[in-house]
């Protein structure tokens, strides 16, 4: 099926959007038919944000015309294109931590009777939507305190019950396991039964063929392809983002050496989030930690890392014993974290690059505890462009990229040449240029002779990088694989024990 | 290649203004403000008059200092006003009750202002206080233990050189108490701006967690922030102590509420992670400015308190829209 076969529910014809000076969109023509799934890709800065924002009316193209259900459309604000059925998924979870999961469904429309909210109703409805997505919570429970992954099916569910013709999933996947992923697709397929039309976007190359009807694939501000199916290799539509040949998706890995960096035994937590832990990472080698979402990960590398305290078990660092308080104790003996959320975690947005960097090296930028902003932009900048971070130094750190972030916080620790890196979710919601480039980046400290430690949902991933792999399944260590045992049966079967 | 160059002379010629980076706004008002005064009024503009105007600025401008740095780890301080009553008392009451020698009265009396600040600070940390309230119960019980002293009563008869030191003006223009506000600013801003600590402090408002997983001693530098707070708030009323010649558990009334409309007119963004002492010396001068103006054409203080107000709210608005 594609979009010539159908009636298009959404037409975009010569949409172009002018920020200042500088054109972020140049004439993109696009459509999408009822009961379809296009698949919408392109790497950080192409443009995919900007369309999906144009179409949910948070922004207003420059020019060009927009037709809806054969209508002229020009939504002057997302509540008017929720009004003629346009529901839009961020990425960046919008729920209200202190309301109720009912009245985050139903937030901004309460349903109302005889004048008054009518709550029985909103939970039941509520309940109905989540239900079909597979989570059973009360309706009454409070947003704050669930899961990342649990917090996406809510919101996904509050978009369901708009009723809307046409649905925009932005990144739905990247807080999601394997199972929650499934069912999310087993609902876009009742959805696309119904005739509901979907555009999809996502970094995840591989769900694409599993979901998408036709894939649109954008470069620059421009519509550089359309496959009139879902079912391409993944290489050839890497290479139609990126604009040129791939050689390799993941870099070689080099030997480890003999000795061990890290040793960790017996580690358990005091809410048990993880138990019992035994694993060492040798000088130089690339460890991964591989699980679903809830499986422990986060919470293990965190109390290694001193961010979490510790309940029983021992962290042995070069054959000491060590205590590990809070972070600074980790970090003063090399071992450093790059958090899973590098926002929240990672990045003090609103300060610049130079700064950034400089949080986690006053001690080097400074002499006798004095700094100058002189010491700490040279210091700064030669990271920045070490790590080819785009930026400059004096530019605040929410202004850049995903990919570009990562390498700030990436910059920010390995100035302290550490002896054992953590890095969570190093790729999560970052481009394919990015990446290959954090991977190159995790190759060579491995090549320096770092222990790295890397924590990732995205299977390829841990796959692609490891020397050896230990998954986790409800807080247990379930294996430890290595390199040549290692792939995504085996790995998916130790992590659903 | 091109573009880095460019950008390299754009740091290099950003100059004197950026020294006032984020303040301009506010600098530009005073000057308006100062420019105004002297044609409306024949006095303003005299080198005698600008004195009084520091003279009167001293204890806001300490206090001012202690509450840029609590504000810019996105904190806040509403017991400073009480600290610095209770300080004057402790004094008043080591000096001319118990006749200690009033510098011992005075190192003593700092002391416990310290302390008021060192419990706030624990309370914030330790015990997850939030804020606001760990340093409003503390503004109520120091305010209480103020008047507990002397059961409400003032204390006078200081030495003659304490309240001369904030009349005499050395080299013909420099009050004591002015040279120690000078002191506290010169102080503050080099430790805002060319510390390691100081730098901890912006990130710690920008975000505590990153802050703590970057491996600073987040609770550390709180308790710290807070202590430093109590202390000038102390050293304030050690100043007012010398400019009354006298100290009553009354002083210091609701100059909490100045001292945070000071910092925050000088730019400082209440969220925190923004701000610093320049931004803060400017608010102090701009309500240091506007009192003595407003008195100088005969404005009422009823009056008076309704245009610092606008002034205040005109301060934060015009940022917010700056940045828009």
């Amino acid at each position: 099926m594609t979009a010539k076969d159908l009636n298009p529910i959404l037409s975009l014809r010569q949409i172009r959007k002018v920020y200042g000076s500088q054109e972020v969109l140049h004439g993109i023509d696009f459509d999408v038919g009822a009961g379809e799934v296009v698949a919408l890709l392109g790497e950080n800065g192409a443009g995919k944000s900007t369309l999906s924002r144009i179409i949910s009316g948070a922004v207003q193209p420059t020019s060009g015309e927009m037709k809806w259900l054969g209508a002229t459309y020009a939504p002057a604000s997302p509540r008017a294109a929720m009004d003629v059925g346009v529901g839009m998924i961020h990425q960046e979870l919008k729920l209200l931590p202190q309301l109720s999961i009912a009245e985050n469904v139903f937030v901004g429309r309460y349903l109302m009777k005889g004048g008054r909210i009518d709550r029985h109703a909103m939970e039941e409805r509520a309940h109905a939507g989540l239900q079909r997505l597979g989570l059973d919570v009360s309706p009454r429970r409070l947003v704050e305190g669930l899961s990342t992954a649990k917090q996406q099916l809510i919101e996904i569910a509050k978009a369901m019950t708009l009723n809307a013709r046409l649905l925009i999933l932005d990144e739905p996947t990247a807080a999601l396991g394997g199972d929650e992923t499934q069912l999310l697709f087993r609902q876009i397929e009742r959805l696309k039964a119904d005739g509901v039309g979907i555009i999809y976007i996502s970094h995840r190359l591989d769900e694409i063929r599993q979901i998408a009807d036709r894939i649109v694939v954008m470069r620059d501000g421009a519509k550089v392809q359309e496959f009139d199916s879902g079912d391409v290799p993944v290489r050839t539509i890497v290479e139609a983002m990126v604009g040129r040949s791939l050689e390799r998706m993941f870099p070689a890995i080099p030997e480890p050496k003999d000795d061990v960096t890290l040793d960790v035994r017996n580690l358990s937590s005091p809410a048990k989030t993880f138990n019992n832990i035994n694993f060492s990472v040798r000088r130089g080698e690339v460890f991964g930690i591989a699980g679903l979402v809830g499986a422990g990960r986060t919470e293990l590398v965190r109390a290694i890392t001193g961010a979490d305290p510790i309940a029983s078990g021992d962290v042995v660092l070069n054959g000491n014993v060590i205590k590990l308080r809070s972070p600074r104790d980790a970090i003063r003996r090399g071992i450093v974290l790059v958090p899973e959320d590098r926002k929240l975690q990672g990045l003090v947005l609103e300060h610049s690059i130079q700064e950034n960097i400089g949080y986690a090296n006053l001690e080097e930028v400074s002499r006798r505890g004095w700094v100058t902003s002189r010491r700490l932009s040279q210091f700064a900048d030669a990271y920045i462009r070490k790590f080819g971070v785009k930026g400059r130094g004096g530019q605040n750190a929410g202004e850049l990229s995903g990919g570009n972030q990562q390498k700030v916080v990436l910059a920010k620790w390995l100035a302290r040449k550490p002896k054992v890196v953590v890095l969570d979710e190093p790729t999560r919601g970052i481009d394919v240029g990015a990446r290959s480039s954090i991977y190159d980046t995790i190759m060579d400290l491995a090549r320096e002779g770092v222990a790295v430690i890397v924590v990732s949902s995205d299977l390829e991933e841990v796959l692609g990088v490891s020397n050896r792999i230990m998954v986790m399944a409800q807080g247990k260590q379930a294996g430890i694989l290595d390199r040549k045992d290692a792939n995504d049966v085996s790995v998916m079967e130790l992590a659903t024990i | 290649m091109i573009t880095s160059v460019k950008e390299e002379n754009r740091n290099a010629g950003s100059g004197l203004l950026s020294v006032f980076k984020g303040a301009t706004g506010p600098l530009i008002g005073l000057i308006i403000l100062c420019i105004f005064l002297s044609f409306a009024t024949d006095r303003f503009m005299s080198a005698r008059n600008l004195l009084n105007i520091l003279d009167q600025i001293t204890v806001l401008g300490i206090m001012a200092v202690g509450m840029t740095m609590v504000i810019l780890i996105g904190g806040i301080d509403l017991a400073v006003g009480s600290v610095m009553a209770l300080t004057m008392m402790v004094m008043g009451y080591l000096a001319n009750q118990i006749g200690l020698p009033l510098g011992m009265g005075i190192l003593l009396a700092l002391a416990v202002a310290g302390v008021t600040g060192a419990i706030a600070g624990l309370l914030i940390t330790v015990l997850g206080v939030p804020a606001f309230i760990a340093t409003l119960a503390m503004m109520s019980v120091a305010r209480g233990l103020a008047n507990m002293i002397t059961d409400g009563q003032q204390i006078v008869g200081f030495p003659p050189w304490f309240s001369l030191l904030s009349y005499t003006r050395f080299g013909g223009f420099l009050t004591l108490t002015v040279a120690i506000m000078l002191i506290v600013f010169v102080l503050g801003w080099l430790y805002l701006r060319y510390t390691s600590g100081g730098r901890s402090l912006y990130a710690i408002g920008g975000n505590q967690e990153v802050a703590r997983l970057a491996g600073i001693n987040v609770n550390l530098y709180t308790v710290g922030v807070y202590v430093v707070s109590g202390l000038l708030a102390g050293l304030a009323g050690v100043v007012l102590a010398m400019r009354l010649d006298s100290v009553q558990p009354t002083a210091g009334v609701s100059y909490e509420l100045d001292t945070i409309a000071a910092v925050v007119i000088g730019g400082t963004s209440l969220s925190g992670g923004k701000g610093g002492i320049l931004g803060t010396i400017i608010g102090v001068l701009i309500i240091g400015v506007l009192r003595n103006g407003l008195n100088l054409l005969g404005v009422s203080p009823f009056t008076q308190a309704v245009v610092i107000g606008v002034v205040i709210a005109l301060a934060v608005a015009a940022e917010g829209f700056k940045r828009k």
